[in-house]
C-alpha cells in the first residue's frame, strides 16, 4: 500500500528531478530544438516520396512527426539518467541511502521528473506540429492518446535509463547508451512506412525494431485516425517496455544499495 | 625543417595512436558513417524511383558520397574534440615550448585529421562495395571524389581547430559540431537538388555542401562534372578555415 510519507519522498525526488533539468538550459533547449530541426530538414528533404504510390499521407511533416515524440523521449532519458549517474558519483545517493527514504521512492521519483520532461517536450513538439498546420486526424482525445503514449515511452525509456545509470554509475556510460536507441530508431519505419521500405533485410529488421510500433502508433493518430491495431501495438510495446525496464532498474537500485 | 616535420608526424602518431588504443574513441569514428549508410541507403532506397530522380547508379552510390564526405568532416570535428582535450590536459601547453615552431601543431592535428579518417574511407568503401555498390566513374573520377573528400576533412579539421585553440575546453564540442551537422544536413542528402522542397530547396540552393556533394555524385556516376570550380571552392574554404584556425593557434599563444 502507497503511504504518506511514500507519496511525500517521490513527490520531493520528482520536483528535484524537474527543477534541475529546468535549471540546465543545455538539458532543456537541446531536446526541444534538435528533434524539430531534423524533423524540419527531413520534410523538406524526404517531400518528394510522398509521391510514391502508396504512401500513406501528402505531408511528409505529418508522417514525420511522430518521430520527435521518440527522440524527446531519448533526450529525457539520457539527461535523467545522467543526473542520476552524477548524484552517484557524488555520493548523493549513498545520503539518501542513510534516511527512510524508500529505494523504490527514489526511482518512482526520479522517473516521475524524465516523465514531466517528456510531456513538456511532447506537448511541444505537438504545439508546433499544429501551428505548421499538421491536424491531428484523431482530434483533440487523439492529442491526450498521445500524450499518454509519449508517457509510457518515456517512463520506459528513462527506467532504462536509470538501470544504465544505477549499473554503471558514470555519467558518460549513461550517455554512451544515446547511439544504442539511435540505431534502433534509425532502423525503423522512421522515414518510410514499412511496406516501401526496398530493401528485404531493412524490412525485417524494421519489423522486428519495437521502435518501429511506437512511432507507427504516434504516426496512426496523426495521419489516419483511430487505429486500434497500431494503437494495441504501440501500447503493447511501450507498457511491456516500462515493466522489463522498470524491473532491471529495481534490481540495480537493491544492489547499488547494498553496496553501499 | 625536419625538426619540423619530425613534431609535425610526432604529434599526428600520438593522436592515431591514442584513438587505436582506446576503443571509445575509435568506434563512434568507424560506425557512425556506416550505420547513416545502412540507414538511408538501406531504408530509403524506394526514393529512387520517385519521378525525377534520375541518378544511374542508384540509390547507395547516391548515399556513398554524402556519407564518405560526411565521415570526412566529422574526422576532422572529431580531431577537433582531441585538441580541446590536449589544452584541457595540459598537454598542449607543453607542446607549445616542445615544438621549434607551433605551426607544427596544426599541421599535426592536420595529418592525424587525414589518418584517422582514411580508416574510415577505407571501411566505409569496403562495405560500399560488398553490398554491391554501382560505381561508373573511372579510376580518375574516383581519384578526384576522394580528393574532394580528403579537402572537405582538412578544412572541418581547420574549423574544428579554430574553435578548440579559441575555447581551449570540450565544452566547446557542441559548437564544433553542430554547425556541421546542420551545413551538411542542408544539402541535397535524400533527393537531387532538384526535387528538393520548400526553404530547403532555398537553402540548399546556396549551400557550398551541395555543389561539392552534387560534384562527388557527378564523379562516382562518370558524368561530366564540373570539378575545377568545386575544387576551387573546396580550397577557397580550406583556405579560409586554414586563416581561420591559424588565428586561433595564435589567440591560444597569446592566452599562454
Amino acid at each position: 500500500m502507497i503511504t504518506s510519507p511514500t507519496v511525500n519522498q517521490v513527490g520531493s525526488l520528482a520536483w528535484r528531478s524537474i527543477v534541475r533539468q529546468a535549471r540546465q538550459p543545455a538539458h532543456v533547449i537541446p531536446p526541444l530544438l534538435f528533434p524539430l530541426a531534423l524533423l524540419a530538414v527531413n520534410s523538406g528533404g524526404l517531400h518528394a516520396a510522398t509521391s510514391l504510390p502508396g504512401f500513406p499521407t501528402k505531408s511528409f511533416v505529418a508522417f514525420a512527426l511522430a518521430v520527435p515524440f521518440i527522440q524527446g523521449a531519448l533526450f529525457a532519458t539520457l539527461n535523467g539518467g545522467a543526473d542520476l549517474a552524477r548524484d552517484i558519483q557524488t555520493g548523493f545517493l549513498n545520503r539518501l541511502a542513510l534516511t527512510p527514504m524508500r529505494s523504490s521512492a527514489v526511482i518512482a521519483g526520479h522517473l516521475a521528473g524524465v516523465v514531466a520532461q517528456g510531456i513538456f517536450q511532447t506537448t511541444f513538439y505537438l504545439v508546433v506540429g499544429l501551428a505548421i498546420g499538421v491536424g491531428i486526424h484523431a482530434g483533440i482525445g487523439g492529442g491526450l492518446v498521445i500524450l499518454v503514449l509519449a508517457a509510457l515511452v518515456c517512463l520506459g525509456f528513462g527506467a532504462f535509463g536509470t538501470f544504465v545509470a544505477l549499473q554503471t554509475g558514470s555519467g558518460e556510460a549513461t550517455q554512451a547508451t544515446f547511439p544504442i536507441f539511435f540505431v534502433f530508431l534509425f532502423i525503423s519505419s522512421m522515414n518510410m512506412p514499412r511496406n516501401l521500405l526496398g530493401h528485404t533485410w531493412f524490412r525485417i529488421a524494421a519489423t522486428i525494431n519495437p521502435v518501429s510500433y511506437l512511432i507507427e502508433g504516434f504516426r496512426s493518430l496523426v495521419i489516419q485516425g483511430w487505429n486500434f491495431e497500431a494503437l494495441g501495438l504501440a501500447f503493447g510495446v511501450a507498457i511491456g517496455f516500462a515493466v522489463v525496464a522498470i524491473t532491471l532498474s529495481s534490481l540495480a537500485m537493491k544492489r547499488r544499495m547494498t553496496r553501499t | 625543417m625536419s625538426q619540423y616535420l619530425s613534431g609535425a608526424f610526432g604529434l599526428a602518431w600520438r593522436v592515431v595512436w591514442k584513438i587505436l588504443r582506446n576503443p571509445a574513441l575509435l568506434a563512434p569514428q568507424l560506425i557512425f558513417p556506416l550505420f547513416f549508410f545502412t540507414a538511408f541507403a538501406g531504408g530509403l532506397s524506394r526514393v529512387q524511383t520517385v519521378d525525377g530522380f534520375n541518378f544511374p547508379p542508384g540509390y547507395t552510390a547516391f548515399q556513398f558520397v554524402f556519407v564518405l564526405l560526411q565521415s570526412a568532416a566529422f574526422g576532422g570535428v572529431f580531431t577537433g574534440f582531441g585538441i580541446a582535450s590536449d589544452f584541457e590536459y595540459g598537454f598542449t601547453r607543453r607542446l607549445f615550448i616542445a615544438v621549434p615552431h607551433r605551426s607544427a601543431i596544426v599541421v599535426g592535428y592536420g595529418i592525424a585529421a587525414v589518418g584517422r579518417w582514411a580508416m574510415t574511407a577505407t571501411l566505409l568503401t569496403v562495405v560500399a562495395l560488398v553490398a554491391r555498390m554501382d560505381v561508373i566513374g573511372g579510376p580518375v573520377d574516383l581519384i578526384r571524389l576522394y580528393t574532394l573528400a580528403l579537402l572537405v576533412n582538412i578544412t572541418a579539421l581547420f574549423w574544428a581547430c579554430g574553435i578548440a585553440m579559441r575555447f581551449r575546453s570540450l565544452q566547446a564540442g557542441p559548437v564544433m559540431q553542430l554547425p556541421v551537422f546542420l551545413i551538411l544536413f542542408l544539402a541535397p542528402v535524400y533527393v537531387p537538388l532538384s526535387l528538393l522542397h520548400g526553404w530547403l530547396h532555398t537553402v540548399a540552393s546556396v549551400n557550398p555542401v551541395t555543389q561539392l556533394l552534387e560534384t562527388g555524385r557527378d564523379l562516382i556516376a562518370g558524368e561530366p562534372a564540373p570539378a575545377g570550380t568545386t575544387f576551387g571552392l573546396a580550397l577557397l574554404l580550406g583556405a579560409a578555415f586554414c586563416a581561420w584556425a591559424f588565428r586561433g593557434l595564435r589567440r591560444a599563444e597569446a592566452a599562454g
